[in-house]
């Protein structure tokens, strides 16, 4: 082993690798940060150029840098205009943006770059000493982990139930999961709820509904409340430091999620987004009882974790990609018909035939991450300073970006109206008070909820896969204690709130 | 401002992507065509896209058309851009649309509400193999041992595949148990909805077997992943030359996952003859083999009539066994 990261060391720190790193994550953070644009998109585009390079080593460099570059870039439109472009980056937008419309931007943004850099080298560092044995973890989780896993995130909603909306959070879930029926599933061979719409037969795309729930409504709302922005751009982004109290606050919670986004990175089919999400509502659980009210309001702790372990989810889908030769998600199958392309064959061997390539790419991730935050640390007042553009350019501007990712991935113009119609209906909801996370959260993992139940349904015949496998069970223990205990502690606040009262 | 770099960088990387595509155009003596618009029914990336966008390098970068552009049409699994080509059939006489075998299986399902005789067979260029395979630990060998294990334990021998239940992967493990003498309608068959969440699935046991594309299955051989205890070709494959067909070890099947390309309704005949010359000329041309070899395809050229015949022999085929599965 120790051979081989020499080998891969001096591959990696090669004039032209180190170009392909930084050229690599520059070009994934700036197209990362157009909303609509995920990192699937972008290395589709890039694909070409790193097959026309030739060498393996470096083609596999600038497609990682541009993927987790483009996750480190991914969250900036979360957190300035409420459009995460990225499934991964909705959890960012939670805090990101409530932090950003206090003012906050720049220290927002700050928290963004550092968890997400603690994030990937920490990834980068578990990936170097457990690739190896953790290829067989990963095995180790079969379709009913899976279910039970969902309902794990899922339970990232409890994290409403302080705010007094437990009722309109668990309703707007449901909506979020039936959204998630419509069109063709895995496991049907026909179209459900279509209604006879072509459009529809692959289902709502995420990033139009996403779009439609967070970004167009915030554009509206800025048309048909003047006050709200005009507090907005007379803010200064001038705190862009994090005090020594808010690091000490943020550094347990990035060095947990890191840990722990990395391992549910691993598992083929879980990936960031489950891993921002999780982290998002174990975070918020442990919290002390003050902050855990701040969570969804601009705690700087919950925009760091779903930062910290969007990061190490992504390099620890690295795993299974380089070990098993297993594509664990949609980007990663991208990276794999590259690396096929390429006419390498990713699988155990990939680290006995070809050390060079296997890790150089782990070292190379260092050198990206760093890069990634020189590069991105003195651009931030800029970047910031779109929210400090007047509101009759910034609308124009969030509904140009907002239609363009819709638009872009399909180019289908049906896209578009269905952009529009639950944009607006978004923000009657937003009106009536309707919290429009759940709804998506509920959309993202439905699908994945559904396949991963049905599937382990027929193969126990049956709903006895609960009691048969046990970490399904536990699994799903978590996931029951994740939902009752801040209900639970919300309860014994009022309740003592109460007697208090009382007492008086 | 800021946002104008922005946008620059993405035009810089598109133009970058559109550049390693669409190599320079030398008219020579041999250019057939001036230019082939092609129309791909699904979003940048998948399978078909890179079938449009492969065929569309090797024919200009050899001269043989001048210049090809790409449009990428999604919606309805490929229904959308069908409709299109139907409906505006003659202002698109310029245009191939790039198909494949789900072609067939969702004209027959009614997904689609046309087939594909509604448009202009032009030909089928290239096809992929399917294959079943199994772990490379696991106790089964051969076509033999899992036919063995699934009498044994019908419940607990699931068969996966990286398609819906009536989905070509689910045919296909369905063509060969009826080929081996069982009950198709029997098999365990679990559905994923994709190739590698399917291949995870093998290797953790999950399914004691995976059908899946031929070329898919020699990559994961190669990386020592898995055995392929059957392809379903003729003959065996170069590509691999260790892995027994069907047909050797006594199962009459064989089936072949197509990609071919279609015009519009009413296709002009001296246009279908040009467009079918410039694909037949294009397979001696060295950068298709370069292309082709890159994405690991292999060349099943069916023109014209045979490939309608093909077509057709497909469609029954898998129309009588959707019927017996209980799809239609």
């Amino acid at each position: 082993m120790f051979e081989g990261i020499m080998i891969g060391l001096t591959t990696a720190l090669s004039f032209t690798n180190i170009l392909m790193v930084i050229g690599g994550v520059l070009i994934g953070t700036f197209i990362g940060m157009l909303p609509g644009l995920g990192p699937m998109s972008i290395i589709a585009i890039m694909i070409p150029v790193a097959i026309s390079i030739g060498d393996p080593s470096a083609a596999l460099i600038l497609l990682a840098g541009v993927y987790y570059g483009a996750i480190f870039g991914g969250s900036t439109s979360s957190i300035l205009i409420n459009a995460p472009g990225v499934a991964s980056t909705v959890a960012s937008s939670f805090d990101g943006y409530p932090l950003a419309r206090k003012g906050q931007a720049g220290k927002a943004l700050t928290v963004a770059a550092i968890a997400s850099f603690v994030g990937g080298t920490i990834g980068a560092i578990l990936l170097m000493v457990f690739a190896p044995m953790l290829a067989s973890v990963a095995l180790l989780f079969h379709s009913a982990e899976y279910f039970a896993l969902m309902v794990v995130g899922l339970s990232a909603i409890a994290a409403f139930a302080g705010t007094g909306k437990v009722a309109k959070a668990l309703l707007m879930t449901i909506l979020g999961l039936i959204m998630a029926t419509v069109g063709e599933g895995a496991l049907f061979n026909m179209p459900r709820f279509t209604m006879g719409i072509m459009d529809l037969q692959s289902g709502f795309g995420f990033i139009t509904l996403a779009m439609a729930m967070f970004a167009l409504p915030e554009a509206i709302y800025l048309v048909l409340d003047p006050k709200r922005s005009k507090n907005e751009a007379g803010t200064e982004i001038k705190d862009l430091r994090i005090t020594r109290e808010e690091a000490r606050q943020i550094a347990p919670v990035i060095g947990r999620q890191s840990i722990q986004g990395f391992f549910i990175g691993v598992l083929p089919g879980a990936g960031a987004t489950i891993a921002s999400f999780l982290g998002y509502a174990v975070e918020r659980n442990i919290a002390p009882k003050g902050e855990q009210e701040e969570f969804g309001k601009g705690s700087i702790k919950g925009l760091a974790a779903p930062e910290a372990a969007n990061n190490a989810a992504c390099t620890g889908s690295f795993v299974p990609l380089l070990t098993l030769g297993i594509p664990g998600s949609g980007t990663t199958a991208i990276l794999l018909g590259a690396l096929i392309a390429l006419n390498v064959s990713p699988g155990p061997r990939l680290m006995v035939d070809q050390p060079e390539i296997f890790w150089s790419v782990i070292i190379s991730m260092y050198i990206g991450n760093v890069a990634l935050l020189i590069l991105n640390l003195p651009l931030i007042p800029y970047i910031a300073k779109i929210l400090a553009v007047p509101r009759t350019y910034l609308i124009p501007f969030i509904l140009f970006f907002t239609m363009m990712g819709a638009y872009i991935g399909q180019n289908n113009a049906t896209e578009l109206l269905i952009l529009v119609g639950f944009g607006i209906v978004a923000t009657i909801l937003r009106f009536a008070d309707y919290p429009l996370a759940p709804l998506l959260i509920g959309f993202i993992l439905g699908s994945m909820l559904e396949d991963n139940f049905s599937r382990a349904m027929q193969l126990y015949d049956g709903i006895g896969f609960v009691l048969q496998r046990p970490m399904t069970m536990g699994l799903l223990v978590i996931a029951v204690i994740l939902v009752v205990l801040p209900s639970y502690r919300a309860r014994r606040a009022r309740l003592r709130a109460k007697g208090v009262a009382d007492g008086d | 401002m800021k946002n104008f770099n922005l946008t620059r960088r993405v035009m810089l990387a598109a133009a970058a992507a559109t550049l390693a595509f669409s190599a320079p155009a030398f008219a020579g003596g041999n250019q057939v065509l001036d230019s082939i618009h092609f129309l791909i029914p699904g979003g940048a990336g998948g399978g078909w896209d890179g079938t449009a966008r492969g065929t569309g390098e090797a024919l200009t970068a050899s001269g043989l058309i001048g210049s090809a552009s790409y449009e990428n049409m999604s919606g309805g699994g490929g229904g959308k851009a069908i409709g299109f080509m139907i409906e505006n059939a003659e202002s698109q006489y310029g245009t191939l649309m790039v198909n494949s075998t789900p072609i067939v299986i969702r004209s027959l399902t009614g997904v689609f509400p046309y087939n594909f005789s509604d448009l202009t067979l032009v030909a089928g260029t290239i096809g992929d193999y399917a294959a079943m395979v199994v772990a490379k630990d696991s106790p089964i060998n051969s076509m033999a041992d899992l036919i063995a294990a699934y009498k044994d334990d019908m419940s607990g021998t699931a068969i996966g595949g990286g398609s819906v239940p009536g989905g070509m992967d689910h045919l296909v493990a369905a063509m060969i148990m009826q080929a081996a003498g069982e009950d198709p309608t029997a098999v365990k068959y679990i559905p994923y909805d994709a190739g590698g969440k399917a291949m995870a699935a093998l290797l953790s046991g999950e399914i004691k077997a995976l059908s899946t594309g031929f070329s898919e299955a020699v990559d994961l051989a190669n990386a020592g992943e898995v055995k392929i205890i059957g392809v379903t070709s003729d003959e065996r494959v170069d590509a691999f030359g260790d892995a027994m067909t069907m047909k050797e070890q006594g199962i009459d099947m064989t089936f072949v996952n197509w990609r071919g390309f279609f015009g519009a309704p009413g296709l002009p005949a001296d246009q279908l003859a040009a467009y079918q010359d410039v694909i037949a000329k294009m397979y001696d041309t060295p950068e298709w083999e370069e292309v082709r070899a890159r994405n690991g395809w292999v060349n099943i050229h069916n023109s014209g009539d045979d490939f309608r015949t093909f077509l057709e022999n497909q469609e029954t085929v898998i129309g009588d066994l959707m019927k017996e599965l209980g799809f239609l």
